[in-house]
């Protein structure tokens, strides 16, 4: 059974060998010359200011959360789409419960404006 | 085996040669000039001739970004780009492996850009390339959410996750016809996913310089590139598989009319291009949110209900 997934392995790994041989080609191929100038971040032909990796608005760590919420749902939403049709008018009502429950958290998490972006 | 994977290595360097050329062509008839002349026949070796001076150049590594990040993004980028063709169908013989996971597959390899943009953005420790990464990253998993509904929608009506099952439950009518709504948030939803415009804000280049690539040179952007517009493709093989029937077609042989399908609806994303304005960023997050979400669960209710009515 699991032999059948074997050619994802296969295909990954010649993936890898391939992008470290385009890479390593590019590599061999161009010039190098190094300047003090050059290999300064680009910022427009300013001198960067300061280091790069800066404090960001906690705005993008809440849309990471419901992310997370509602991506594990999708997941729990996707064995069920392939049993449905077994599963009869139980399967129906389990997950139309499943689904509402989430459209509520849904309309709590707009309601409390999370989802504004002043 | 051996034959497949060549052909996968030739159609991943040919589509992404041919895309940029195209790309250019349509914007350049869009907006009334010719674009691309002098190289070949209507500048088609143009993108070639590109492609090999990018081999040329030197790869810049400037000083201060963290290296075994930086050095790892572009080929993390490139993992997923073959593994993605080994289940789709171009006609009923030609798939290399017909798993029963299919469609779950693609999405998840194809997820896998979000890791490598974060990875390329925040190691280059360039202000442009971290504001591209974060802003990338809350816009993928904004416009993920509703693809993997619309697309539950389409598999609640075949029951199996396989690709060929989901062309071979199209024999009567395309999905398209049933699911108007699942394939208008789909071809939404692909457009985010793939960061093409009116959904480019994190690679504007007007405004941040190509966002999280800033500081690649030489062939590690030429592997983002490539990424991208191999992504192109398979998101619109999957729209083909699940909307449009597949191979499905008269006359011509099937393989054809997957491909003539296929970058139909590449030319349609090239064509918002030059349609649609920018959205800002706001109203790109608010928009996932509020409208594609709900209304993608609304769908996979509705059909639900109607697959056991009916």
């Amino acid at each position: 059974m699991l032999i059948s997934y074997l050619p994802i392995l296969v295909y990954l790994i010649i993936s890898i060998g391939l992008a470290v041989l385009i890479v390593a080609l590019s590599e061999a191929l161009g010039k190098k010359t190094h300047t003090a100038v050059k290999d300064l971040p680009y910022e427009c032909g300013m001198v960067p200011i300061s280091d790069a990796r800066h404090r960001y608005a906690v705005k993008f760590y809440v849309i990471t959360m419901f992310f997370l919420v509602f991506d594990i749902e999708a997941i729990f939403l996707y064995p069920w789409g392939v049993i449905f049709k077994p599963l009869g008018l139980f399967g129906l009502i389990e997950m139309g419960v499943f689904i509402l429950i989430l459209m509520v958290g849904l309309a709590y998490v707009w309601g409390k404006g999370a989802l504004e972006w002043e | 085996m051996i034959v497949a994977l060549i052909g996968v290595i030739a159609l991943v360097s040919v589509n992404a040669l041919f895309l940029i050329w195209m790309e250019r062509k349509v914007a350049a008839h869009i907006q009334l000039r010719p674009g691309p002349m002098e190289v070949g026949y209507h500048g088609a070796l143009q993108t070639v001739a590109d492609a090999l001076k990018l081999m040329g150049k030197e790869l810049i590594t400037p000083d201060e970004v963290d290296r075994p990040v930086y050095l790892l993004a572009p080929i993390i980028i490139f993992l997923p780009v073959l593994v993605l063709f080994l289940v789709i169908p171009f006609s009923p013989n030609l798939i290399i492996r017909d798993l029963n996971v299919g469609i779950l597959l693609i999405f998840a390899f194809s997820s896998l850009t979000v890791l490598s943009i974060l990875m390329a953005g925040w190691s280059s420790n360039n202000k442009y390339s971290v504001f591209g990464a974060i802003r990338s990253i809350a816009q993928n998993i904004a416009y993920e959410i509703p693809l993997l509904i619309t697309a539950m929608s389409i598999i609640l009506m075949v029951g199996s996750f396989k690709l060929t099952d989901i062309v071979a439950a199209q024999d009567k009518v395309w999905f398209v016809v049933i699911q108007p709504l699942a394939f208008l948030l789909y071809i939404i939803c692909a457009t985010a996913e793939t960061n093409r415009a009116p959904f480019d804000i994190p690679e504007a280049e007007s405004e941040l310089v190509a966002g999280f690539h800033t500081e690649y040179s030489g062939m590690r952007f030429g592997l983002f590139f490539l990424a991208e517009y191999t992504n192109m493709f398979v998101v619109s093989a999957v729209a083909t598989v699940l909307f449009l029937g597949g191979w499905r077609g008269w006359i011509l042989p099937p393989v054809v009319w997957f491909l003539i399908k296929v970058y139909a609806i590449i030319f349609l994303i090239m064509w918002f291009r030059w349609t649609f304005p920018r959205l800002r960023f706001d109203q790109l997050i608010t928009f996932a949110w509020k409208v594609l979400i709900p209304l993608a669960f609304v769908n996979l209710l509705v059909t639900a209900l109607a697959i056991k009515l009916f």
